[in-house]
């Protein structure tokens, strides 16, 4: 047996599921919890008009961060030199769908620019804080911390 | 010669055309497109700068590999609230 043999397997993914994701999907679920006070606002700020550009926002904020998470999950499982790819990539990605998903209904009778742009910075801004109580980042729980130490 | 102050008194003409109220809209445009762009770079260079820290932590520690994802997804998502208030100062010059 040669020396070369005898060199572990190098680890150069991830296996089991993506902790990214997983605060991801703790994310979507806090957006729920988040829609009945950034309708309230909406409706306050807006009327009718108002609720639906804030949901809209809410919407947006929710789908790129599963998608930034799923992007960056997907590539750790298959490489780690593929992460730096799909972070870059999917950040340039992300900008740009954002910016079709605004423009394509900018223009709308139901759109109330002001309030949907502060919903977009404040709700990612705000679930992102929220989210750091209960994400772990330890070697024993990579995600979200156990439900018992909540 | 004749031909550049041709086209020079053609853009005289149209510059003359132009109302203050269309003036106003370009200079907005521009300056959303300004907006828009310049905020992108500051969290392109610091994504990129995070995500190759991240990854050579990954390829240095493997077994860690997990905890500095979660990481380095939380560092991505902030960094891209600033190119998110760049995107909101387009959106506001562009269409309020």
């Amino acid at each position: 047996m040669t020396a070369v043999e005898n060199r572990p397997t190098p680890v150069d993914h991830l296996d089991g599921p993506s902790p990214a994701l997983s605060v991801a999907m703790d994310m979507v679920k806090r957006s729920i919890f988040l829609l009945p006070v950034v309708v309230l606002v909406g409706a306050l700020i807006g009327g009718v008009e108002g609720v639906a550009s804030v949901v809209y926002a809410l919407a947006i904020v929710t789908v790129n961060f599963f998608l930034a998470a799923w992007l960056i999950g997907k590539a750790a499982q298959i490489n780690f030199a593929l992460v730096f790819g799909a972070a870059l990539g999917g950040f340039g990605l992300r900008l740009g769908l954002i910016f079709l998903a605004i423009t394509a209904v900018a223009g709308q009778e139901w759109v109330r620019i002001v309030p949907m742009g502060i919903t977009l910075i404040v709700t990612h801004l705000g679930l992102l804080v929220w989210e750091l109580r209960y994400v772990s980042a330890s070697m024993a729980y990579p995600g979200l911390k156990p439900k018992e130490h909540r | 010669m004749s031909a550049i102050a041709s086209a020079a008194s053609q853009v005289i003409e149209l510059a003359a055309e132009v109302t203050p109220a269309e003036a106003k809209a370009e200079s907005a445009a521009a300056s959303a497109g300004f907006a828009y762009g310049l905020a992108a770079i500051g969290p392109g260079i610091g994504i990129g700068y995070l995500v190759g820290q991240a990854v050579q932590a990954m390829a240095r520690q493997p077994e860690a590999a997990g905890q500095v994802q979660t990481t380095m997804f939380l560092g991505i998502a902030f960094t891209e609230a600033l190119a998110l208030i760049g995107f909101v100062v387009f959106i506001l010059l562009k269409f309020a």
